[in-house]
């Protein structure tokens, strides 16, 4: 039911303070849904501070010490052992207001006041003294969270699409397994020693996920067997992207609900036992499958999943609480006879995808590559509480979060709210939201500031209204640092990995470009195209949607263009991406360093560019 | 009945003055801006905004602050601001520097007390002037020569209360980063004393050690760090009262974080 209250129609001081009034006036909220799972574990804290000690007073090997605090959760920082990241993660994405307060809360005393939601559903906290860290751990489990097997070589967050549950495409909601499968493998002994980092993948349909690069994902079927209609999964293995990126493969037709803890038991236990331990640039299990071929690896997993459905106890289990969450709309303080605010349709166009559910609607609010401030993690919570039926968020796959169960008649009041709070940026789900890794900002291995780039690429995409460019939707940009794929720069329409350039004795930052990378269905990697100079990153982007512009069909999209030019069946003037190549060169030739210095800096750093390095945590 | 207040607890429970506020024997101390004052402060405070004391912080001008405040050597002080306690600390601070003993935070800020319900007037109570000593207390102050000086020293732990981000910027050589916020807890403007113990424990902080705060420029964020380190029964704790902008102008050195764009990862 809806309780109307009046409020001004005017979106100024006056509303926040009528609205501020209608709270104290409105009965009280429903109580705080809050995770029905503790996924903490406190003595952990304590354990990780008295290491930490043994570790600075030389008493246990630096090695050992690196593989502890990357088990829980610790992650190296830039040039300096005195930091660390701290990743939190977030199963299944699932993320309760108490739980963002408390982040909130935590990234101004231990952190830089800002958190990072990263592209892989955690959220993170940077720059925290290494000291501090075992105070985050306490505190996080106040709120039943964890950063445990975050890093290291173990089974990282167990991602489910942030739509699921709501898709329209969906066959049933993935999001209890993805629980269930994190639950069991969470401080599993099969999983604490694998030979490098492993990670799940759950989704709604075909549209929506990264089922194929990763390790084992999911895709949610059913199947009638013996008349009898079963729930089950689609099984993509050995996916991945990285220095060598590969797309996973199915393992089978169907693989019945039943049969998905023996499956991802099995694909561990070879893993663990098969996989390369000694050499750090290729023991992902994509490079298992790889050198020894899919049918081989395939008929291991099958004869192990036998082995292990013979042997397993009937005790171990999975815990799948499929439980329906309560919906329930929060008492609205909308007014429905409000101007529209500014701006509206078009974040309402860039950034809401109705629901499976009639009247419900799935808010999409962009970050800058993922950043957040303090007090934006504060009135996130609060916009949940006020607008979510569900009662929770879910953390999507591109640095962003997504309010869903938002009934039709309260998206008005919300888009007003998230003004307010700097949340509301138009195109989350379009091109114009770039993702961009940690790069310089944070990384030992990264060679470039991607982390700003990206900022800069959708600044620049917001101030075009590319973001309203129904052309353009389709079609993702993605940066990475380094060579690795944290930003997940194969899978971009346009994609960019960072490096150094040389012009004469000069150094500047260069970043690798690839074009036509997919995901979901047709997922493919992107072609290596051009290097381009950091500088000359956005005429390049423009010129190439330029191009397209030149070149289209009537109603073609970039990606769908993009992709005949790179497979060479665009029949237009630019026939391949040679053609492209040619009418790039004269956008990215070095200028000598007296005509243009600023070509020869990063962006977010006003001295000349040098490569530095440390070393990689990935593989400890 | 005695209403001293018990000087061993060093932070005043809001509950507890609710109970002392109607006994004139203790003088509660509002640092707002006038204004703020003004449209309401904790029933019997008087008013001393924070800027008055940074004007001229002299022995002699404090001590006529106090004087004019009602504030003789024996009377109970209680302190509080709208802003965490920073700049309530500051003045406690500049108390404790001409002798005074008995000064003390409230544990909570204004807003919090107004929104428990607790009592606030409109009124200014009529103030009797008083007679303060000044008996200066060399030890809780450190100036630039000072902390060049010590700074070296095994046995010294300087402590950088600003935040994070300034801190990896630019701070000084040697010290170490507590932003001002993870002096708080929930709801309350500092910690437990277990809590706060527990961070000086990880962090390898030896109570023994002499501790010098500083934060950006007056002595205010690290104003409210000595006090949470004296409040635990740290014995020897400075505060570097023009903090880091007077050593920035004094053209010491200065340490940063190298070879990182940390400030792009702010969301701000």
């Amino acid at each position: 039911m809806c309780v109307t209250l009046p409020i001004s129609k005017t979106y100024n001081y006056t509303a926040i303070k009528n609205r501020q009034m209608a709270q104290q006036l409105r009965p009280s909220k429903p109580a705080d849904k809050q995770s029905k799972i503790d996924w903490s574990r406190r003595q952990e804290a304590e354990n990780f501070a008295e290491t930490v000690k043994l570790f600075r007073q030389g008493k246990i090997d630096p090695d050992m010490f690196r593989r502890f605090r990357l088990q829980h959760g610790a992650y190296g920082t830039r040039m300096t052992d005195d930091y660390a990241m701290v990743r939190i993660k977030v199963p299944a994405g699932q993320v309760y207001p108490n739980q963002l307060e408390k982040i909130a809360q935590l990234s101004e005393m231990y952190s830089i006041g800002s958190a990072h939601f990263s592209t892989r559903e955690n959220i993170q906290l940077h720059w925290v003294i290494l000291e501090d860290v075992s105070e985050i751990m306490q505190s996080l489990a106040d709120v039943g969270m964890t950063s445990r097997e975050a890093c290291g070589n173990t089974v990282r967050n167990v991602m489910c699409s942030p739509m699921s549950g709501v898709c329209k495409d969906e066959i049933f909601d993935a999001t209890p397994y993805a629980m269930a499968i994190a639950r069991f493998m969470l401080r599993n002994p099969i999983c604490q020693g694998l030979p490098r980092k492993f990670k799940f993948n759950f989704t709604c349909c075909e549209k929506h996920g990264m089922i194929r690069i990763v390790d084992v994902g999911l895709l949610p079927q059913i199947q009638e067997i013996d008349g009898e209609k079963r729930k089950g999964f689609k099984i993509f293995l050995g996916g991945g992207l990285g220095n060598r990126s590969f797309v996973g493969h199915q393992l089978e037709d169907f693989t019945p609900v039943e049969d998905l803890l023996y499956t991802s038991m099995a694909v561990i236990r070879i893993f663990d036992r098969m996989g390369d331990r000694k050499n750090l640039s290729r023991n992902r299990m994509r490079y298992l499958v790889n050198d020894l071929g899919w049918e081989k690896f395939q008929n291991l997993v099958l004869k192990e999943r036998a082995v292990v459905k013979a042997t397993q106890s009937v005790i171990v289990k999975l815990n799948i609480d499929e439980s329906v969450n309560e919906i329930q709309r929060p008492i609205s303080v909308n007014d429905e006879s409000a101007s529209v605010p500014d701006g509206y349709a078009r974040w309402e166009k860039t950034n809401v995808e109705k629901q499976s559910q009639s009247g419900f609607n799935s808010v999409f609010i962009g970050l800058e590559a993922g950043d957040i401030t303090a007090n934006q993690l504060r009135s996130v919570a609060e916009i949940i509480r006020d607008y979510s039926a569900e009662g929770f968020a879910r953390n999507g796959f591109s640095q962003n979060i997504v309010i869903r169960y938002v009934h039709d008649d309260d998206l008005k009041s919300m888009y007003s709210r998230l003004i307010e709070n700097g949340l509301a940026k138009t195109g989350s789900l379009t091109m114009a939201s770039a993702v961009g890794c940690s790069g310089t900002t944070s990384c030992n291995l990264a060679l470039t500031n991607s982390h700003r780039l990206a900022k800069e690429v959708q600044r620049k995409f917001l101030e075009l209204n590319y973001d309203d460019d129904d052309d353009l939707k389709d079609s993702t940009i993605k940066i990475s640092g380094c060579p690795n794929s944290c930003g997940q720069h194969q899978i971009a329409t346009i994609g960019f990995y960072g490096g150094g350039g040389r012009h004469g004795t000069d150094m500047f930052p260069n970043y690798t470009m690839s074009l036509g990378g997919k995901f979901d269905e047709d997922a493919m990697l992107g072609h290596h195209t051009a290097r381009v100079p950091v500088k000359r990153i956005i005429p390049v982007i423009l010129k190439i949607i330029e191009l397209f512009k030149e070149n289209k069909q009537s109603d073609d999209t970039l990606a769908k263009w993009i992709d005949r030019v790179v497979s060479g069946n665009e029949s237009s003037k630019i026939t391949g991406v040679d053609d492209i190549k040619k009418a790039i060169a004269p956008l990215i030739v070095p200028p000598n360093v007296e005509d243009e210095p600023d070509f020869y800096m990063d962006y977010g750093s006003d001295t000349n560019y040098h490569t530095v390095t440390g070393k990689g945590e990935c593989a400890a | 009945m005695c209403c001293m207040i018990d000087s061993d607890i060093p932070i005043i429970n809001s509950k507890l003055l609710r109970e002392k506020i109607q006994e004139n024997s203790i003088r509660i101390v509002d640092v707002r801006r006038e204004q703020e004052y003004q449209q309401g402060h904790i029933t019997n405070s008087v008013n001393l905004p924070l800027a008055k004391l940074l004007a001229d912080d002299s022995s002699e001008s404090i001590q006529k602050i106090a004087q004019d405040l009602g504030i003789s050597d024996e009377t109970p002080v209680v302190i509080y601001d709208d802003t965490f306690g920073a700049l309530s600390s500051r003045v406690v601070w500049a108390l404790q520097y001409i002798g005074h003993k008995d000064v003390k935070l409230l544990d909570v800020t204004f807003s919090q007390w107004k929104d428990l319900g607790y009592e606030i007037s409109t009124e200014v109570p009529e103030i009797e002037t008083a007679t303060h000593s000044v008996k200066i207390n060399p030890e809780i102050m450190a100036t630039a020569e000072y902390l060049e000086k010590v700074k070296e020293n095994k046995n010294v732990v300087i402590i950088d209360n600003r935040e994070r981000l300034n801190y990896l910027e630019q701070h000084i050589p040697g010290a170490i980063n507590i932003p001002y916020r993870t002096l708080a807890s929930d709801g309350k403007i500092l910690r437990t004393k277990e809590g706060m113990k527990t961070l000086l424990k990880n962090r390898g902080i030896s109570e023994d050690a002499e501790i010098i705060t500083y934060c950006g420029s007056v002595g205010t964020l690290s104003g409210l760090a000595y006090y949470a380190l004296k409040s635990i029964g740290v014995p020897n704790v400075k505060l570097y009262v023009h903090s880091f902008k007077e050593w920035k102008s004094l053209e010491k050195p200065i340490d940063k974080q190298e070879n990182a764009n940390y400030w792009d990862l702010s969301a701000e």
